[in-house]
């Protein structure tokens, strides 16, 4: 492999590393505070897609407003799906909100299906936002740089909310002890909706970026991503932010250096994070930043 | 109502399937007492704490605080108005520092957006600011400002329970609840607990219900005291009474089990 070739795949790592960092961000919050693999949180990434779409295309929208509105308007269907599919099965068994999460999963696949169509389209590339810089020997796209520059920017956001903000202790004691975080009077259905606004605005904007670096979109795009995230936020440790984010560039880089290294297995790309997340659970379960969990007596 | 009525439950009952974990229990507790609530194990004395606090909603019977019904409210809207408590296995938040886990009790009391915060507007600066001096100050008052940038875990058992009264406190509540506060103390450890409540007693402008099971401690700060057992008020009365009360002999006193 070649210098170039070399610096180009690091390049691409740090791309989609940034995309499922922001992305596993949001199933990792989720899980620390209510214990729910949020299923739904893929199909935000599509939902953003379409909406930021339809913004440009049908309403003509400037990109920039397009995308804004889009982000917007998955971070209120995050808050809604919160307070219509799992609030009031918070103190059901914990499998009932799984299953529910899987059926919002299915529904918005397939309300997608129904609404706009089966079929692929072409994601528009803003030419402002995107375009072709040439560096050397090397060759890429400006999203090379933007995404890693965004992604860096909302995870430290992400961090100082959660670190240094009220609502960010407020969100670190829910996620330690529901209960005694209420009777210290955090009004915890605050905190949970707040949590499903940042993971859900994070996972739209990731949506949207992926988009731009993977211009084409259907409404089963969610899919594979939502699962690698969920698979790097595992193996950052599921609950812990630092974690996701260590877990998402890990994994993207990961993947791309298989590909670039060994040509021949690109086919099983896909496959690269099942294996490892069964390697994970199998000698690591709680993650590679995440604690040791005791079970509470 | 007297004027001076703080808590009063007017026969609440708390039955989980076919147990009845507390029945009829009626107290009325006035403003600046210290009340204590006993019994043998099981009898009922958290379920009736978790009546008071929202965590469950009783039964049958209706809870008034300050002459406002709060039967079945939320938790935190109970906290809020002004009860608050600890519990009988310490439940800190064990991975967060000592000041985290009074200001995330104390942040109820304070105005700034996350916005604000990443913004780092001045308001928010301003509001950060007073929010860490109060809660310094409120460490300061219970002693525990040494060691503020600890994790709670990492503290010795005695300022553990120190700390949930503070992280209580933090609330700012005019009715303290403490689920056996002495729990797992030796003698001269409880002394300086008593006198620790009735220092925040003063300090705060408070009005403290406690559950415990150290007689010496119950005998000698307790004003009035309520005895349950099984569920079922037997008596209620100041300490000489309750200790010359038959029926509390025979239900309580007369197997009194060591706690530590």
């Amino acid at each position: 492999m070649t210098l170039e070739t070399f610096l180009q795949n690091i390049a691409n790592g740090i791309s989609l590393g940034s995309l499922y960092a922001l992305i596993a961000i949001g199933y990792t919050m989720v899980y620390g505070i209510i214990r729910l693999i949020n299923f739904a949180h893929a199909d935000l990434l599509m939902v953003a897609s379409y909406a930021a779409f339809y913004g440009i295309l049908i309403f003509a929208l400037p990109w920039w407003l397009s995308f804004l509105l889009a982000i917007l308007l998955t971070t209120i269907l995050g808050m809604s799906i919160e307070k219509i599919a799992y609030r009031p099965l918070r103190d059901a068994p914990r499998i009932s909100a799984l299953i529910s999460a899987i059926g919002v999963s299915f529904l918005l696949q397939n309300l997608g299906i129904v609404l706009v169509g089966a079929s692929p389209k072409p994601f528009p590339r803003p030419e402002n936002l995107v375009w072709n810089i040439h560096l050397g020997g090397i060759s890429f796209l400006s999203l090379a740089v933007i995404i890693p520059l965004i992604t860096l920017v909302l995870l430290a956001a992400v961090n100082l909310v959660v670190n240094k903000t009220n609502i960010g202790i407020a969100m670190r004691a829910v996620s330690r002890d529901f209960e005694t975080a209420s009777l210290m009077a955090v009004d915890v259905n605050k905190v949970v909706v707040t949590t499903f606004a940042v993971g859900s605005g994070l996972a739209a904007v990731g949506g949207i970026m992926w988009s731009l670096q993977y211009p084409q979109i259907d409404p089963l795009m969610g899919v594979f991503p939502g699962l690698k995230c969920f698979i790097a936020a595992v193996m950052g440790g599921i609950g812990s932010v630092p974690g996701a984010m260590v877990g998402g560039f890990l994994l993207g880089m990961g993947e791309v250096m298989l590909v670039g290294f060994m040509p021949d297995l690109s086919g099983y790309r896909d496959a690269f994070a099942f294996v490892v997340l069964i390697l994970i659970l199998l000698f690591k379960p709680g993650g590679i930043l995440g604690e040791h969990v005791v079970e509470k007596v | 109502m007297s004027a001076g009525k703080i808590l009063s439950t007017d026969s609440i009952t708390m039955k989980f399937g076919g147990l009845t974990a507390v029945s009829e229990l009626s107290l009325d507790i006035y403003a600046g007492e210290i009340i204590g609530l006993i019994g043998p194990n099981g009898a009922g004395k958290t379920t009736a704490f978790n009546m008071i606090t929202g965590v469950y909603e009783p039964t049958k019977g209706k809870i008034y605080f300050k002459g406002q019904d709060i039967t079945g409210m939320r938790p935190d809207l109970i906290t809020k108005a002004g009860i608050s408590r600890t519990f009988q296995n310490i439940r800190l938040f064990n991975s967060m520092t000592v000041l985290e886990n009074v200001m995330i009790s104390k942040h109820v009391r304070l105005k700034a957006n996350p916005l604000d915060a990443v913004l780092r507007l001045p308001r928010y600066i301003k509001a950060r600011r007073e929010h860490y001096e109060e809660c310094m100050e409120l460490l300061r008052q219970v002693e525990l400002d040494d060691v503020a940038h600890e994790m709670a875990a990492a503290l010795p058992y005695g300022k553990q329970r120190r700390l949930e009264i503070a992280r209580a406190l933090a609330t700012q509540p005019s009715l303290l609840l403490l689920d056996e506060p002495a729990a797992g103390m030796n003698p001269q450890e409880s002394l300086e607990l008593m006198d620790f409540i009735r220092q925040i007693r003063e300090q705060f402008n408070l009005t403290i219900l406690m559950i415990e099971h150290h007689m010496e401690v119950v005998m000698g700060i307790c004003e009035r005291i309520t005895v349950l057992d099984y569920g079922v008020t037997i008596a209620q009365g100041t300490p000489t009474e309750i200790q010359n009360n038959p029926r509390v002999i025979e239900a309580y006193l007369g197997a009194v089990e060591s706690n530590a």
